[in-house]
């Protein structure tokens, strides 16, 4: 995808650093961890050495002290940017009254064979200058904060290596080829290069962590790294079978997903950043550098049905594996690594972006009861199994664990998919999720794929609907309601239809439908629950991943036309490089809360794929 | 030169305490490395000598690092018989003076004898890419010139201990 970008005026709120808007940002990665870039070309946020480590660049949750790593021109400029084909090779184009800089980001991936005997840090950011024309002053900001910024890190010279910092076991070296200079501080290193048409520089910082440093060489050697990456990514998402229309955005939305998923394990965290806030200001600010089990199926189907069938098996391996420490309970989260305790705790020496405090780490949500992910868990399986995947007796034995589990404890009230905060409550979307898990058990049974109690299962599975139905609905709203036994509206049970609860045109689903849209619809937006409904202080934004059920929701319902207006709207809405947060204010525009949103972009790719399918019938039928 | 045929009848308790000695170094020193102390891993060192395959590195050196265990294990020996004595703290103090030399002989020269090492002078090239260990290993960590001398004293003291019955305490 190539984008033009504007250059967005700074957020700024009131005792707090101007910060660029969450939007400015793309992201690298290798698929263990990822950078955020602004179009300013500063390295803002850095987790090392996966996701959930702790950042050495934090600028993008507090400007003053959370460390960055810029490479601009010195003179005014503009910037524009583009992915490079269908990778993540990130290629920003500043353009100054004196010339034009090329800036190229990556991290590396070198798997193939000329890079097997060749010695190669932990991870790599490789940053690549070359002034395209006239004649550029280049300055550089190197910042590193490892630790959150709760460490202050003396840098040292390593002569022709380069510079070094340590954090404990952590080394990060940066080799350049450009001159750099200690600030008196002795933890920043800044720099002055002026180029001309031609030249080319490079930055590369390496990183290990307990174990002997590695320093990439630069100039050819950079070049071959830049061009095996590229290659490396531009195969694999060649493997991608999608043939429907708007391709360009389901090929950056999976690529999006690989660069969330985590290499080692397959797990797929939500999103790169923590405590970017839903609310400007506001409290909403919460982890995402983790796997929630609740985004599995949804997740799963759209890696599968794209074709990426040895990520699927690694992401339902891992969600199998890793769910063993607490089985047959299920936790709402985990690491990358299957960890069950994501203690969380607050940055207070972070202000956090635009002043929104406080920055957490870990997540609470840990705690919570979410019977949803049963739901997820189990119909993950079962698209994995339609897709022609096998399960072994063990995780047969565990899927039909879980369905005890759904019988045992679906009557209970829980957090529900929103993880609201406070104490539990009926929710439908859980209620619907628990039918779902054994709906799904009982269709595996009946395909001999497992064996279980199938007497039992569907009788609970009645029992489920007769509850949804009495005390799910409710008449004065004329529609599903988000709790028991009252009437509040919530998008995730648009959901009901794609999951086969039931017919499209059931009345009741097309008057749930009417209802989401008038209570919660802003134009081709939709919130999530009605404004307080969370009850934290302050307004959120609309929900993107809620905004493409519509579109599914209005597929499945014939509308096809309409469906495809609004998906072109929703498109329309991501950031230059064709990113999503997980939510956008309607007014502005602007991206809000963590960035970028696995669940947004598999929301539109679930959406896509849905158009797709409309679009092949009617060509089959023509 | 006598000692030598006295070490090779002695061959069976030189080889255990040797590699119990050697157990307890690598012990040490990967201890050293998994708490963050140093970042220093003499198998790795000595195994990117001969690939740059980071797997086989590490499992090359770590065969390599024991031979060179029994080779020290041997060589303790034949000090300790010279000087007619063993006990704990004369092998810790021929394992302290190891470490010792290993951190100011060893290291700092490696750069210009390790095929895959770069050198501060001239930069990392295609094949030369390790971090340099630096003046007393400094490179790898504030704490690594207390953890190698440890770790080699600790391996001198069992040898030391274990020769004792042999050579004479």
């Amino acid at each position: 995808m190539e984008a033009e970008a504007l250059h967005q005026p700074a957020m700024a709120v009131p005792g707090a650093a101007p910060y660029p808007p969450i939007g400015d940002y793309a992201m690298i990665g290798d698929c263990r961890a990822a950078a955020l870039i602004s179009s300013r070309g500063s390295i803002d946020w850095l987790c090392l050495p996966h996701f959930s480590g702790p950042s050495v660049f934090a600028a993008l949750l507090d400007q003053r002290r959370g460390g960055c790593f810029a490479v601009r021109p010195v003179d005014a400029y503009t910037s524009t940017r583009r992915y490079l084909g269908d990778t993540p090779v990130l290629q920003t184009t500043f353009r100054t009254p004196t010339g034009v800089l090329q800036l190229t980001d990556a991290m590396p991936i070198l798997v193939d064979e000329r890079y097997a005997d060749k010695l190669q840090p932990q991870r790599e950011v490789l940053r690549a200058l070359e002034v395209l024309q006239g004649e550029v002053d280049i300055e550089i900001h190197y910042a590193p904060r490892p630790d959150y910024a709760r460490r202050r890190v003396a840098l040292k010279g390593r002569g022709a290596c380069g510079w070094a910092c340590s954090d404990r076991d952590g080394l990060y070296l940066l080799n350049t080829d450009i001159p750099l200079y200690l600030d008196p501080g002795g933890i920043d290193l800044r720099g002055r290069v002026r180029l001309s048409r031609g030249a080319k520089r490079y930055l590369s910082l390496n990183f290990v962590k307990a174990d002997i440093g590695v320093v990439m060489p630069l100039g050819e050697h950079a070049d071959g790294r830049l061009c095996a990456t590229q290659q490396w990514w531009q195969a694999w998402a060649h493997r991608c079978n999608y043939s429907g229309p708007y391709r360009d955005a389901v090929v950056r939305s999976m690529v999006t997903l690989k660069l969330l998923t985590y290499e080692l394990s397959g797990a797929v965290v939500a999103a790169a950043t923590t405590s970017l806030p839903e609310s400007l200001g506001g409290v909403r600010n919460w982890d995402y550098r983790y796997c929630w089990l609740r985004d599995a199926s949804l997740t799963l189907g759209a890696i599968m049905d794209l074709g990426y069938h040895t990520e699927g098996d690694a992401f339902l391996g891992w969600l199998l594996h890793t769910t063993r420490l607490s089985r047959p309970r299920l936790q709402v989260l985990y690491d990358v690594y299957g960890e069950t305790e994501i203690t969380e705790s607050s940055l207070d020496h972070l202000e956090g972006y635009c002043g929104s405090r406080p920055v957490r780490i870990g997540n609470g949500a840990h705690e919570q009861l979410q019977l949803d992910a049963y739901g997820s868990v189990i119909l993950a399986a079962y698209d994995y199994v339609k897709h022609g995947g096998e399960l072994d007796v063990d995780e047969a034995r565990f899927l039909r664990g879980l369905g005890e589990a759904v019988c045992e404890l679906w009557r209970l009230p829980d957090h529900g998919i929103w993880e609201i905060r406070g104490g539990p409550q009926h929710n439908t979307y859980s209620k619907l999720m628990c039918w779902v898990a054994l709906d799904r058990l009982l269709r595996l049974h009946a395909g001999g794929k497992i064996r279980i109690p199938a007497e039992r299962f569907a009788a609970e599975r009645e029992a489920i609907v007769q509850a949804i139905e009495t005390r799910g609905y409710n008449e004065e709203l004329g529609a599903y309601s988000a709790f028991f036994d009252a009437a509040v509206p919530d998008a995730s049970l648009l959901l009901m239809s794609r999951y086969n609860y039931k017919p499209t045109h059931d009345p009741r689903l097309r008057a749930t439908f009417a209802c989401i849209e008038r209570a919660l619809g802003h134009g081709d937006l939709l919130y999530r629950y009605p404004i307080g409904a969370d009850r934290l202080p302050g307004q959120e934004g609309a929900f993107v991943i809620s905004s493409f059920w519509a579109v599914d929701y209005l597929i499945r319902a014939g509308q096809a036309e309409l469906a495809q207006q609004r998906f072109e709207r929703l498109l329309a809405r991501a950031n230059d490089v064709g990113l999503y947060s997980e939510e956008i204010e309607p007014e502005s525009g602007a991206a809000l809360g963590n960035f970028p949103q696995a669940f947004s972009h598999v929301g539109l790719i679930i959406a896509a794929l849905s158009l797709a399918d409309v679009e092949r019938v009617a060509r089959d039928a023509a | 030169m006598t000692n030598i045929p006295f070490a090779f009848s002695r061959l069976e308790p030189i080889l255990l305490w040797s590699l119990i000695g050697t157990m307890a170094l690598t012990t040490i020193l990967s201890g050293s490395q998994g708490l963050g102390l140093s970042r220093l891993s003499l198998p790795f060192l000595v195994g990117t000598l001969f690939t740059g395959n980071r797997r086989r590195a590490t499992t090359f050196g770590s065969l390599f690092y024991m031979a060179g265990g029994f080779t020290f294990g041997f060589i303790y020996f034949l000090v300790m018989a010279h000087i007619g004595r063993a006990n704990w703290w004369i092998g810790a103090l021929l394992g302290t003076l190891h470490g010792l030399f290993l951190l100011t002989a060893v290291l700092p020269v490696l750069p210009h004898l390790h095929p895959r090492m770069a050198t501060e002078y001239d930069g990392p090239s295609g094949q030369r890419r390790l971090e340099p260990p630096g003046f007393l290993g400094l490179n790898y960590g504030y704490r690594t010139p207390l953890t190698t001398l440890i770790g080699h004293a600790v391996y001198g003291a069992i040898l030391g201990a274990g020769f004792a019955t042999h050579v004479g305490g």
